[in-house]
């Protein structure tokens, strides 16, 4: 009986596993180790504190930051979360239509053009924005992750909408459900999941940018990675190890929270 | 127009643009009336569904009518017409309960909220599931899903109920126990039924009035006796239960086979084609005067009949079914010579 080909069984497997996931997780733990590690200077360890962890929550430009960089992520993930499900609406719950490739295309940019780009691209045009109206808050940066972060919350809605049942939003229908009715008693709640698990990778996705804040964000103005990086810029030191594992605790917790709201049910 | 409940006015459904346009529905027009078990009977891709789903306003018909108690509602969204459709999927809400499902159109409709329960506890007596109304519907069997599908379109009392080939998910035995389920839920509850099926059993069995489908139009309406004793044509008598069909030439004396025995009684002119259903064909001594000469070619035995294959002198074949005897042989054996009679009445002339 012929067997099924299965990428496991290649010889070298296990090696190229266990070497890959080194190389993945390695410096991210050694990074949460030095977190607590008492001497300053990397490469060293003399033993476990909790100092570092200490200092970073008394630094008020910390505070700032970790406030500006929530502020701003939670907005960008509400508005690109209700745009993303809107969109993936109006791709999936219709007959194909054309220029739809375009559309997922245009929809799915952020992820093709490069940061850098879109980055320069929007310090230009708020540059002049900032200057006609004088305004200099934390809206521009809400703005910008808010279209960067559309495809990702896009997609897992979409994947959630097209497993979904047509004849689910029919059935409403004829139980005189106007299309309000429907959407908000049907569509929605079976739609919940998707636009959770969206929502959060928009949020995630939007906390650890770091270049399109670089470029946009007001003189004086920083979020919790551009703080990190203008500290990274003068002096190592372990608080920013110590506020990378925390930003790295939160964006676990998140993950998880995708993970258990799109895996299939077992029943 | 004693009393129609719906009515189709020569509607036509074209899928596709232009010339690879496909007429779904080819000018049909058809009235079920108040109170009536209707079956729309065909092959798939008759076009069964696709009237059904326009009665329910699913879609929109490329031209003709649909009526509601004589009021045109060809324009009406589903949510506004008083019609309530069991899906072949069932279509169960999956976030919300037994009993959540059951009351949505109630709820939709904005009923008191007491209303609404009691309708719904009415409902789940009537299809006797009470024990399950705060379950999830994926807790539930099959033939629970299908009772749930079916109180949920009962519960707004609608004027009409679709029903989409409900029983094609569930097995035989389940199948045959919500049959006579689903006509005691027609007689207690007095709702037009329009039940669409490709299932001929289920058809002649529940139905008042059949409605035989092929090829986008509708080729007969009557009751399953007419429909299946007095076929109009060859797709009707061959899709209704099993039957011969014999090419004949009609004349004064009657119909004359190719094998040249004249029927007697068949009015028919020209060439024709005669239908006539197996339990009809009797069997008599091979000698009896009068009887058409035939010669067995096999016996297919069914439990409470058998099949026989017989071939007539010019090689013409026709299937006669007699009931099984109680004990061993029939006494006959394949090759034996036998001669045929047809009952009185039971030969009818095929249009096409």
């Amino acid at each position: 009986m012929a067997e099924k080909f299965a990428v496991t069984r290649l010889p070298g497997f296990t090696a190229i596993a266990v070497v890959a996931f080194i190389a993945l997780y390695a410096p991210i733990l050694t990074l949460v180790a030095y977190s607590f590690n008492i001497s300053e200077s990397a490469g060293t360890w003399a033993g476990f504190t909790l100092d570092w962890y200490r200092l970073a929550f008394q630094n008020d430009e910390v505070k700032n930051a970790a406030l500006n960089s929530l502020i701003v992520a939670a907005f960008a993930a509400l508005i690109s979360t209700t745009v993303a499900t809107l969109a993936a609406l109006g791709t999936t719950r219709r007959a194909a239509f054309r220029g739809q490739t375009t559309i997922y295309a245009v929809i799915n940019q952020p992820l093709m053009v490069p940061e850098i780009v879109t980055a320069v691209a929007l310090l230009i045009f708020f540059s002049s924005v900032k200057l006609a109206t004088g305004y200099t808050g934390l809206g521009y940066l809400i703005l910008a992750h808010a279209a960067f972060c559309i495809p990702f919350a896009y997609l897992p809605i979409r994947a959630r909408l097209e497993g979904m049942d047509l004849t689910l939003e029919t059935a409403a229908s004829d139980l005189y459900a106007s299309p309000w009715q429907t959407f908000r008693h049907v569509t929605l709640p079976l739609l919940m999941p998707g636009v959770l698990a969206g929502a959060m990778l928009a949020f995630v996705t939007s906390l650890d940018d770091v270049v399109i804040t670089e470029f946009i964000k007001s003189p004086g103005q920083d979020t919790l990675p551009t703080y990190m990086l203008g500290q990274l810029r003068r002096q190592m030191k372990p608080d920013v190890n110590a506020l990378s594992a925390l930003l790295l605790a939160v964006t676990l917790l998140l993950l998880a929270g995708v993970y258990l709201l799109t895996r299939k049910r077992a029943d | 127009m004693a009393d129609v409940t719906i009515e189709a006015r020569n509607t036509i459904k074209a899928f596709g643009q232009g010339a690879q346009a496909v007429r779904a529905l080819d000018d049909v027009s058809i009235q079920i009336n108040r109170g009536e078990f209707f079956t729309l009977l065909g092959p798939s891709g008759c076009g069964k569904t696709t009237l059904l789903r326009l009665i329910a306003g699913f879609e929109m018909p490329t031209s003709g009518q649909i009526l509601l108690d004589g009021a045109d509602i060809t324009d009406l969204p589903p949510n506004r017409r008083p019609v309530n459709t069991v899906f072949q999927s069932y279509a169960l809400f999956p976030h919300l309960t037994v009993a959540e499902n059951v009351g949505f159109g109630l709820t939709m409709q904005g009923r008191p909220k007491a209303e609404v329960a009691a309708t719904v506890a009415h409902m789940l007596a009537l299809v006797k599931l009470e024990a399950m109304a705060n379950r999830k519907t994926s807790q539930l069997s099959g033939g629970q899903q299908q009772r749930v599908a079916l109180a949920r379109a009962l519960a707004p009392k609608p004027k009409v109920l679709l029903l989409d080939e409900p029983l094609s998910a569930l097995d035989l035995k389940l199948r045959k126990e919500m049959q006579v389920e689903l006509k005691r839920l027609q007689t207690e509850t007095g709702i037009t039924f329009v039940f669409v099926t490709h299932d001929q059993e289920e058809a002649l069995t529940m139905s008042d009035r059949i409605g035989v489908m092929s090829a986008g139009k509708l080729q007969q309406v009557g009751s399953p006796k007419d429909i299946y004793t007095r076929p109009v044509n060859r797709f009707v008598a061959g899709f209704i239960g099993e039957t011969n069909f014999l090419p004949a030439t009609g004349g004064a004396g009657g119909a004359k086979l190719g094998c040249g025995a004249v029927i007697d009684g068949v009015a028919a002119n020209g060439a024709v084609t005669l239908t006539i259903r197996p339990e009809q064909v009797r069997l008599t001594a091979a000698a009896e005067p009068g009887a058409i000469p035939a010669t067995v070619t096999l016996l297919v035995y069914f439990g409470t009949d058998t099949h026989l294959h017989l071939a007539l002198p010019d090689g013409a074949s026709i299937v006669a079914r007699v009931q099984s005897p109680a004990t061993g042989e029939a006494g006959l054996a394949q090759g034996q010579q036998v001669g045929l009679r047809f009952a009185p009445g039971a030969v009818q002339v095929l249009e096409d």
